[in-house]
């Protein structure tokens, strides 16, 4: 099976609480809080669509959106 | 077809016309003296394909019932005090979420475990205020077994009527002797069944959106409306609310519903109240020996009467001011230390004129009793 | 469907705090019922009064909000009137096995056909931080200032001698285990127990200085390990998570069925 790739991430920054989850547990460190204590894609190359984030977030704030 | 006439116990009454009004799930916990309405329908309810079960104590009990009431069931579950009092915080969820269902407590002496074998009518004012907060509630009772069938009938109605619980306070003796019983045919008795929305799939169904009549339909869990329901100040909807408009609007919907019809909800038996110098009011197994004492007195030429309640809640004020606006004087027969009398005094211009005829000591109040009691009210000495 | 679709959507954000792990839990369990396929007319969501209950607020199937550590009773009710429902029931710590441990123990017994999610944060959250039959020993709490003396439940081992068919564990830092043994609890025919660790940063992280949210899960990675793992034998404090327990027994509203034949049997 290929792997997938990347094609976005959907943050819903109404929902996200900035816990800071996502960023610290993504293995890749794709994620940032931005100065609203928002989530934010600040390595978008690097990710692996592992969806961890998005399993995580307790908010449902994160979708990873891949490319068929 | 001629109605065979029954001997059985209170209990049994009470089972019998919980079948007849459609009972058809109950969950209850062994306490004396109600046990036997949860024996009998471990035998009845699964013959008819009903639901019965044994819970692990009162609180379940409750809880289970309001479940299946979700569902679409008619439901009862029977206890006496120390599971009543274990029943009240589910009692309250069950009026906060208008949830029908029927609770009996078959009474016994209080407080704690009291006297289980021994009859009291201690818990009249638990039944109208044991759960927290503002609140209305329906309480019934009944002094022999034909009324213990057709106020266990209107409980369930009331309950379908109402989307409320409604208690049934009977008591040791009521529940326990043996008396004839004949029972209805079907259709003797009018049966309110479950009103259930007309609202189609798709479109928005306002659980605790009264109609203009006041009835609330509702729409069975597992069917294609999907609610919330909960023991929050909720809105129409069935979700939590702060808002204090509809804080506000729930509490008087709650109360309003039953207080306001106190008149119409007001069940009783009169006996020669017509002129009759002293009233005496009472229900339950005491009315049975304050009727006695009328009909004995009576011969002998005394004006007495008798206003059996059957409805003690919502307290039928008005019709107790009526019945005893002629009277000299009014005597509460009851046991207990004057839980109704309170009431009554409540509901007359001249609250001095009320006095109480009670026993507590778990004996049942003979109408000697009462006559002592009367002969010192009347001033005649012991 | 979408997940999404089986959410309230209009009640989002929700109302946990920033961090907490009931929202990952919510998020495995609409996942497991995503993967199940089943229809949002055919489950019945009751939970009790904590923090864990709100959870019944957000999904779009029947929801039953209870009292304090009723919900399994209520949602026994439920199940015996209308056996074909598929039932779940979320319940904090507190909830499940302290108010509501004789519910927790008795509704095992009976084997019910209905999936029991307990949310384990070990902490009060919505009264402000006590300690719960899930706290242990030797945790701070606003109710325990020197510490806790109380020892804990293990739910694993209780819901085992109480007699229920399918146990499990998982945590909000294995969120895809998480979610397999959600689904495959609520497929199970019998009384399911899932017991999820989950975090409380606000109340119990402050409290007992675990750290934030992220450090709380990482807190489930390091001490957990799969059942039976070499790793547990080496270090025995680890907490083992997996399924415990998967079997047939009669299921009570089948066994209740046969009682109902018995007794027409009977009669005729």
């Amino acid at each position: 099976m290929a792997k997938p790739k990347l094609k976005q991430h959907h943050i819903n920054r109404d929902w996200c609480k900035g816990c800071g989850i996502c960023v610290e547990l993504c293995p890749k460190k794709v994620l940032a809080l931005d100065e609203q204590d928002k989530v934010t894609v600040v390595r978008p190359q690097d990710c692996i669509c592992c969806r961890l984030c998005e399993l995580r977030c307790p908010d449902f704030a994160i979708e990873v959106e891949t490319q068929e | 077809m001629g109605k065979t006439p029954k001997f059985v116990q209170g209990n049994e009454a009470c089972v019998e016309a919980a079948l007849y009004a459609g009972l058809n799930f109950f969950a209850g916990y062994p306490i004396t003296p109600s046990t036997e309405i949860a024996e009998h329908l471990s035998v009845r309810l699964p013959q008819l394909g009903g639901k019965f079960i044994q819970m692990e104590d009162e609180i379940a009990s409750l809880c289970a019932i309001i479940g299946a009431s979700l569902t679409g069931c008619k439901v009862m579950t029977a206890t006496s005090g120390p599971g009543f009092s274990l029943m009240q915080e589910a009692l309250g969820y069950a009026i906060m979420a208008e949830i029908p269902c029927v609770i009996v407590n078959v009474q016994r002496g209080g407080p704690s475990t009291g006297i289980p074998t021994h009859v009291a009518q201690g818990d009249v004012n638990q039944a109208r205020w044991g759960t927290h907060g503002d609140h209305a509630i329906i309480v019934l009772t009944a002094s022999n077994h034909q009324d213990v069938f057709a106020m266990t009938v209107e409980a369930f109605n009331l309950a379908e009527t109402y989307r409320t619980p409604v208690i049934l306070l009977f008591d040791e003796v009521v529940g326990h002797m043996r008396e004839k019983l004949v029972l209805p045919e079907p259709g003797d008795l009018p049966l309110v069944e479950r009103l259930h929305t007309s609202v189609k799939e798709g479109v928005d169904y306002h659980p605790y959106l009264p109609r203009e009549d006041g009835r609330l339909p509702m729409s069975d869990f597992g069917g294609v409306h999907r609610y919330n329901v909960t023991g929050l100040v909720h809105d129409m909807w069935g979700f939590p609310s702060t808002d204090p408009k509809v804080v506000h609007g729930l509490l008087r919907h709650l109360v309003d519903k039953i207080e306001n019809r106190a008149g119409i909800l007001a069940h009783y038996r009169e006996h020669q109240l017509e002129d009759a110098e002293v009233v005496m009011i009472s229900y339950g197994s005491s009315a049975r020996s304050a009727l006695h004492v009328v009909e004995d007195r009576r011969r002998r030429g005394e004006r007495l009467g008798l206003l059996e309640l059957q409805t003690l809640w919502p307290f039928p004020h008005e019709l107790v001011r009526r019945k005893c606006a002629q009277a000299k004087a009014v005597v509460v027969v009851e046991m207990n230390m004057g839980q109704i009398m309170q009431a009554v005094k409540l509901s007359v211009p001249q609250p001095e004129r009320v006095f109480l005829a009670n026993r507590i000591d778990g004996n049942f109040i003979t109408p000697a009793d009462i006559m002592n009691i009367l002969r010192i009210i009347q001033g005649k000495g012991v | 469907m979408a997940v999404k679709d089986y959410l309230r959507e209009r009640f989002l954000p929700h109302l946990w705090c920033p961090g907490c792990g009931h929202g990952e839990v919510l998020g495995g369990l609409v996942r497991a019922i995503e993967q199940l396929g089943l229809s949002k007319n055919e489950i019945v969501m009751v939970s009790g009064i904590g923090c864990s209950s709100r959870i019944s607020g957000y999904v779009d199937f029947h929801t039953l909000h209870t009292i304090h550590g009723r919900a399994l009773a209520f949602a026994t009710g439920v199940k015996i009137a209308r056996p074909e429902l598929k039932l779940i029931v979320p319940m904090g710590d507190g909830d499940a096995l302290a108010i509501g441990g004789n519910h927790f123990i008795h509704a095992a017994r009976r084997n019910l056909d209905m999936t029991a999610l307990v949310m384990n944060n070990r902490i009060y959250g919505m009264t402000g931080g006590q300690f719960s039959p899930l706290s242990g020993e030797d945790v701070s709490a606003t109710t325990a200032p020197y510490k806790t003396i109380d020892r804990g439940f293990d739910v694993v081992e209780l819901a085992k001698a109480a007699g229920a068919t399918f146990v499990a564990r998982s945590t909000t830092f294995h969120v895809q285990q998480m979610t397999d043994i959600i689904a495959k609890a609520i497929r199970h025919k019998g009384f399911s127990v899932v017991e999820v660790l989950s975090q409380c940063p606000t109340y119990f992280g402050r409290k007992n200085k675990i750290g934030d949210a992220a450090d709380m899960i990482t807190w489930f990675k390091d001490h957990t390990t799969p059942i039976g793992s070499k790793a547990k034998q080496e270090d025995p404090g680890l907490i083992e998570r997996g399924i415990f327990v998967e079997k047939q027994e009669p299921e009570y509203c089948e066994e209740y069925e046969k009682v109902v034949a018995r007794a027409k049997g009977r009669r005729s």
